[in-house]
């Protein structure tokens, strides 16, 4: 009776077996990136493609954002703030590996930190380390972190792909051969073509579902569609052809996830030059601009109007669409009033993204019909960032400023919105200098309530994540707090 | 024919020598600091200083060139500034998508132009003449973008027989890789066959119109003769030429193609490569092209040197 017992158990476990394998999911993934990175250290590099790729899923940092924006803890399993702010004691995880086998411990955080705020420091965000004054080993899992001056955002910058914790024994080979903590390990990159990752085995936090990704770099928007059509690929988390979003809507094949991003679409507004010094000239623009017909028109209908420079998914976010409100009379007064009662002419430099050549049209049309004539002047990113942002040599331009809590722009002195509010100034200091939650809040708030009424910039819309992917598909981010894609959840349902 | 040959060398050595002055000097004046591009917007003045000093750009210009050319002669085409690695990796890499599908689409639109346009010759005047003309004018006027994508979405998407782009290297096998190629191949030669049937047309009714034709006829010769032994041979000249163009086109020229179906070739680093400011790459590929063209042309010429013989002596 035993004996058949063990039998029955042996052939019941059999058939389980068989079962659960034939129908065991899927674990590969080919998803595609608009853009191809130019390399793969996030370190050394502002591209958001290269975070796309590795963010999490090889390279992990002290903390990480979570889905909705949250600081979570990842490297460092918790750490302590001292009463004054200025001390951060870290611990890190136990029995931590990176991909080539050497073990993480503090000595590899104080390297990381130390080489981001370096005099010869090539990191994109050198900035969200200028509070640090030092960094000690306390033991091998412990780290101390000793601030000049307290900083609200600390965990949170810390959270970044631009922090994230890289060895020494690696550091110089990221870029082609990028090594980290992460539950995925980088096995190829055929340059123009695609990049590979593989299950980390050793993996020292929750095993992840798949075995396999491949990253394609797809930048054009009917070969993006064509792509996801015929199955070549199975996700796309940035879509870049909203015009083509309908056609995925009604397909019971795809999974469309419209989410939010980081990402402030604005009119820059070259505050220091004639006439846009003016707060009337600026109000104008403000009244001039019809946000939804900008959306409708660049973005097919995706977007969401704002009228700060905030994202309206914050806990912070003010509602300021209502500021100034689209009024082309009031406009027409407005610069009248300016001493421009026959309106003015202008530049509009756009940069290459579809939301900015497309927009740009719109919103120069708009702003004909006030009077103010611009001549628009399509531009490349390098000579973007060398002639607006870099030079100030611009009238208007139309840009996604998609860093998170990005408002501190408003207060660096040299910015090229050429914007200077002692005010404003007054409320971000204190921000930095504040810790507790709604006391921070409370300061955002104001700051978003002081560029609103200055009209700094032509508000115009938060920049949405469309997300087209196989409807079986789950566990990939709706929103993007950060630029990235986090994979660790991501698996097939059947 | 040698001091042909000898002639037309010095002038391919020129070329290329002012080709590099000039593609240098351009690119340097262009805006844009690929420093600056590589960090972003955040990025402080120090650490944009610090990447310009690890790329080399704190340098001034004409030793720059120099370091540069003497690299190219000892085949050394330098480091990219993005990727990090050999630029004659990356050319390498994207030579091997790029040289077959140009090969592909040559043999294509040559297979497909010459018989239609010898046809079409052949036939002048005839209702068959006119209606593969009207053809060819249709080939001519459909942009290839749009072609690509009427081919992906009959044979990719609806039909699934090949995939809608991408390519999975040598290495997933002969008619995988090739797969990948054949639709971009297709749309690539269609427009180019069709020029390239008007064209051997219109040469060969030039030809045919010559006193010496008349004699053949006249001593009896009769048409299919004289068309293929006569008049075939001297109406390849303006054939080749196209020829040689089409080739230098599509190695490089295939930018749009080379999008829609996202290969990985040769146009698409360039282009990524002046957008990204990846400098280095720009200025060692581009004069790499131009000596290609140039040897095309080359070889064009000494084809012609043997199609005609007349052009030996002079």
């Amino acid at each position: 009776m035993k004996a058949k017992t063990t039998t029955l158990l042996a052939g019941a476990a059999l058939a389980l077996a068989l079962t659960t394998s034939a129908f065991a999911a899927r674990t590969d993934l080919t998803l595609a990136i608009q853009l191809e990175p130019p390399h793969l250290d996030p370190t050394a590099g502002a591209a958001g493609a290269i975070d796309d790729i590795v963010y999490q899923n090889i390279f992990q940092g002290l903390t990480r954002i979570g889905p909705d924006g949250a600081v979570l803890p990842s490297l460092a399993e918790s750490w302590t703030v001292s009463d004054d702010g200025l001390t951060y004691t870290f611990t890190l995880q136990d029995g931590v590996t990176f991909h080539d086998g050497t073990a993480l411990d503090a000595g590899d955080v104080v390297f990381t930190l130390d080489r981001a705020r370096a005099d010869d420091s090539t990191n994109a965000q050198k900035a969200l380390f200028s509070a640090i004054d030092t960094v000690e080993a306390v033991d091998d899992l412990t780290v101390k972190v000793t601030l000049s001056q307290p900083q609200g955002s600390f965990l949170y910058n810390l959270g970044w792909g631009d922090a994230v914790i890289v060895a020494p024994e690696s550091a110089e080979t990221n870029k082609e051969k990028p090594v980290g903590t992460g539950p995925f390990k980088f096995e190829t990159w055929a340059q123009g073509s695609s990049a590979t990752l593989v299950k980390n085995p050793d993996y020292w936090g929750e095993a992840v579902a798949l075995d396999k990704v491949t990253y394609r770099f797809i930048s054009d928007p009917a070969a993006a569609t064509a792509a996801l059509l015929a199955g070549d690929i199975q996700a796309f988390p940035s879509f870049p052809a909203p015009e083509a979003v309908v056609q995925f809507e009604g397909d019971p094949r795809f999974a469309v996830v419209i989410g939010s991003t980081e990402g402030e679409t604005v009119l820059s507004t070259n505050n220091g030059k004639e006439p846009f010094d003016k707060l009337e000239v600026r109000q104008a623009i403000a009244h001039a601009l019809d946000r939804q017909a900008i959306i409708d028109g660049a973005m097919f209908g995706f977007g969401t109007p704002i009228g700060t420079h905030f994202a309206p998914h914050n806990p912070a976010y003010v509602e300021l669409v209502e500021t100034y409100r689209y009024n082309p009379e009031k406009s027409k007064e407005l610069l009248a009033a300016a001493g421009y009662p026959d309106g003015f002419k202008a530049t509009l430099k756009l940069p290459p993204p579809a939301y900015a050549r497309r927009g740009g049209e719109i919103i120069a049309a708009q702003l004909r019909d006030v009077g103010i004539d611009l001549e628009i002047i399509p531009v490349e990113w390098a000579q973007w960032l060398d002639q607006v942002f870099k030079g100030k040599d611009y009238d208007l331009s139309i840009v996604s400023h998609t860093e998170p809590n990005d408002i501190g722009i408003y207060a660096r002195d040299d910015y090229y919105f050429d914007y200077h509010s002692d005010e404003f100034n007054a409320v971000m200091a204190e921000l930095d200098a504040t810790s507790d939650e709604d006391a921070r809040y409370a300061l955002l708030r104001k700051a978003q309530e002081i560029i609103a009424s200055d009209a700094v910039n032509g508000f115009l819309f938060e920049l949405p994540k469309i997300g087209i992917w196989d409807a079986k598909l789950e566990g990939l981010w709706h929103n993007a707090p950060l630029q990235a894609n986090d994979l660790s959840a991501v698996h097939w349902t059947e | 024919m040698l001091s042909y040959a000898l002639r037309r060398i010095l002038i391919v050595l020129i070329t290329l020598l002012a080709a590099s002055v000039i593609v240098f000097a351009v690119l340097e004046i262009v805006p844009g600091d690929p420093a600056r591009l590589m960090l972003g917007m955040n990025a402080t003045e120090d650490a944009i200083a610090a990447l310009r000093q690890q790329m080399g750009l704190d340098q001034p210009l004409i030793p720059r060139y120099f370091t540069w050319i003497g690299g190219l002669l000892t085949g050394d085409f330098g480091r990219s500034y993005t990727y990090s690695v050999p630029v004659i990796d990356l050319v390498r890499d994207r030579l091997v998508v790029s040289l077959p599908l140009a090969l592909m689409a040559l043999f294509l639109s040559t297979a497909i132009a010459l018989p239609v346009g010898i046809f079409s010759a052949a036939r002048r005047g005839t209702a068959a003449d006119t209606g593969v003309m009207a053809a060819t004018q249709l080939g001519i006027a459909i942009p290839n973008f749009w072609f690509a994508l009427l081919l992906v979405y009959v044979f990719a998407v609806a039909l699934r027989w090949v995939p809608a782009g991408g390519f999975p290297g040598w290495d997933a096998g002969l008619w995988t890789a090739l797969s990948a190629l054949l639709l971009p191949a297709i749309a690539l030669a269609l427009p180019q066959a069709a020029i390239l049937a008007r064209v051997t047309r219109s040469a060969l009714l030039d030809v045919m119109s010559e006193d010496y034709i008349r004699t053949a006829r006249a001593k009896g010769l009769p048409a299919n003769a004289v068309l293929w032994r006569h008049a075939l041979r001297n109406a390849l000249i303006p054939v080749l030429t196209i020829l040689g163009l089409q080739f230098s086109f599509l190695l490089a020229g295939t930018i749009i193609i080379e999008n829609v179906f996202y290969l990985p070739g040769l146009g698409r680093l360039v282009f990524q490569a002046i957008t990204q400011r990846d400098l280095i790459v720009v200025e060692s590929v581009v004069v790499l092209l131009v000596a290609t063209v140039v040897i095309v042309n080359f070889l064009v010429d000494l084809a012609y040197a043997w199609a005609d013989p007349r052009l030996r002596r002079r």
